[in-house]
């Protein structure tokens, strides 16, 4: 069994989700400093084989060819680990949105330690269409209210209407929290 | 790595080659009717008497009392819909326990939600046993059916049927209810336990023939003599009316065969698995740290072997194993396209973690020693592999 990972060596520790809920996730990113790209990332998972799958190719994709910066690293979207994966079952999208999830706690808690106060973007209301400025937040609630398709999310919010190329992201959220809650 | 390792017996079992032989005339020049008035149809309708009959003998029961459905699901709805909505007249509770297969949770929550039924739900202990006496204080003066299983599907403990149904028996002469009846679904237990209906004092039985080394599409709801069902689907007279539509006949045909092997071994076949069962049991708790057994240590199937692997996820587990030849599953497999951990193990009072940690293996006909040397060699490093990749850390409460 592998010891207690050391976190001195890190600079941006990220968590997401609890064994009660099948699934949890831990990042651990050495981050460079100057000029803030991500030369390692450290992971653990419990969860099934696509939420280790999930994070394992995360892993590849931020630190590959010198690693991603970390705004590079925040415009990465679950579809993205997805395509990289070749695909993943419908009930397991949720993977590799948590492991999205992960990610963007540890580039937080680095911009916190760093004392760049300003660089931390609020999980809950992180814009997914930045042209109606309608946040991951709004798709919950519409779906909390009811919603169940793209459609009736974009009635709600419209969402994507000016702006088609957030839609598979969209669709990604919608059914996320479809499984999430009901 | 040629290993092929098939441990999921629990989820279906491979046709055996003299059942399939016996099914082949109806898949070919046996093509009527059983309805029919001419020969082609009788002929095939004396066949499905015959197995009528054979199926009554093994279970000592009349043939007018089975009804053939189309598998365990369909039975348990039947038993449990079908007598509730027939007697709702002589009350409207109905008594089950919280590890029941989803065919009879479901059926029960349905009528539950839509139909004015009012369901209890007892509680097992640690090991998935539910007694008489919580059986008895649950029962009212307006209880019509209890249904509790009789090997359970996940964890493989044995019910106490026979007692719970005397109990019955008993309560219901003395209260003077001869409304309340007892279905049991035995789909798990069949290839291995009991089946005299009269033993087990039981009005209603499941039985399932993709378990029993039979065909897929096939099962049999027994109801005793008198019992009024109401039927789930409409069109005919088959069945006596309670489940009208043409007979499934080669499904018949081989069921009748698959339950003749499995009563004719059972004894020989039981004692057999239950040493290959305990070797696995004890290999794995040997050669594995931190892990607990699901289930009763000895009233259990001789075929299930069921265990947590703490701080790490059953399904990761599946597609390792898999991916090394031996088929395992977390739990039954009808509920691995949900999210959510085995309500089997929750109801035994174990966190989730603990729940979604757990592995079933269940043995076969063809599994041999070779085979629990081949999971016990492959495992140990699977379980190590995904705890160096796991956070979390399980509570030491839950394991020895």
């Amino acid at each position: 069994m592998t010891e207690k990972v050391d976190e001195t060596r890190y600079n941006g520790i990220g968590k997401v989700g609890s064994p009660a809920c099948g699934d949890e996730l831990r990042v651990w990113l050495k981050v460079d400093s100057q000029t803030e790209k991500i030369k390692e990332f450290h992971w653990r998972t419990f969860g099934c084989g696509s939420a280790i799958a999930a994070t394992s190719i995360t892993s590849e994709m931020v630190t590959e060819n010198g690693g991603m910066t970390l705004e590079e690293a925040r415009k990465m979207k679950p579809q993205d680990i997805i395509i990289r994966l070749g695909g993943l079952p419908a009930r397991k999208i949720h993977c590799s949105v948590l492991c999205d999830k992960a990610l963007r706690d540890a580039i937080n808690d680095y911009y916190r330690r760093a004392k760049q106060f300003d660089k931390i973007v609020g999980e809950a209301s992180r814009v997914v269409d930045p042209v109606s400025k309608v946040t991951d937040h709004d798709i919950e609630q519409a779906v909390k209210d009811g919603a169940r398709t793209l459609e009736v999310v974009q009635q709600k919010t419209k969402v994507g209407i000016g702006n088609p190329a957030c839609l598979p992201a969209v669709e990604e959220l919608i059914k996320f929290y479809i499984e999430k809650y009901f | 790595m040629n290993a092929n390792v098939y441990l999921d017996h629990a989820a279906s079992t491979p046709l055996d080659p003299s059942v399939r032989e016996a099914m082949l005339p109806y898949l070919d020049g046996k093509y009527g009717n059983p309805s029919s008035f001419h020969w082609v149809g009788k002929q095939v309708k004396d066949d499905i008497d015959s197995a009528r009959e054979q199926v009554a003998d093994f279970l000592c029961v009349r043939a007018d009392e089975l009804v053939f459905t189309s598998g365990g699901t369909e039975s348990d709805n039947l038993a449990i819909m079908g007598y509730a909505r027939k007697n709702k007249s002589e009350g409207k509770h109905l008594i089950t326990t919280a590890l029941e297969h989803h065919a009879v949770l479901e059926a029960m929550q349905h009528l539950e939600k839509e139909e004015g039924f009012e369901v209890t739900y007892l509680l097992p202990d640690r090991d998935g046993l539910v007694s008489v006496e919580q059986v008895e204080a649950a029962l009212r003066e307006d209880t019509i059916l209890v249904s509790v299983m009789y090997a359970n599907n996940e964890i493989g403990t044995i019910l106490p049927i026979a007692e719970i149904g005397k109990k019955i028996q008993q309560w219901s002469e003395n209260h003077n209810r001869s409304a309340l009846k007892f279905h049991t679904d035995a789909c798990q237990a069949a290839g291995y336990l009991d089946l005299n209906v009269g033993k087990l004092r039981v009005d209603m039985m499941t039985l399932n023939g993709s378990k029993i080394f039979g065909p897929k599409g096939i099962g049999i709801l027994y109801a005793k003599r008198g019992i009024k069902l109401q039927p789930l689907q409409f069109g005919g007279s088959q069945e006596n009316g309670i489940r009208p539509g043409t007979q499934n006949v080669a499904g018949i045909i081989g069921f009748a065969r698959a339950l003749e092997l499995v009563v004719r071994d059972r004894e020989k076949e039981s004692a057999r698995l239950i040493e290959l069962r305990d070797m696995l049991i004890n290999g794995i708790q040997k050669t594995v740290t931190k892990t607990r057994l699901n289930g009763h240590p000895t009233q259990r199937l001789p075929n299930n072997v069921n265990i947590s692997f703490m701080d790490i996820e059953g399904e990761a587990l599946v597609l390792y194993l898999d991916a090394a030849g031996v088929y395992a599953s977390t739990g039954s497999a009808c509920a691995s396209a949900s999210l959510d951990p085995s309500h089997v193990i929750l109801a035994l009072g174990l966190p989730f973690e603990v729940a979604h940690g757990s592995l079933r293996f269940t043995l076969g006909r063809s599994t041999t020693k070779k085979d629990i040397d081949y999971v016990l060699k492959t495992l140990p490093p699977l379980v190590s592999k995904l705890r160096s990749l796991s956070p979390v850390r399980v509570d030491e409460k839950y394991y020895s």
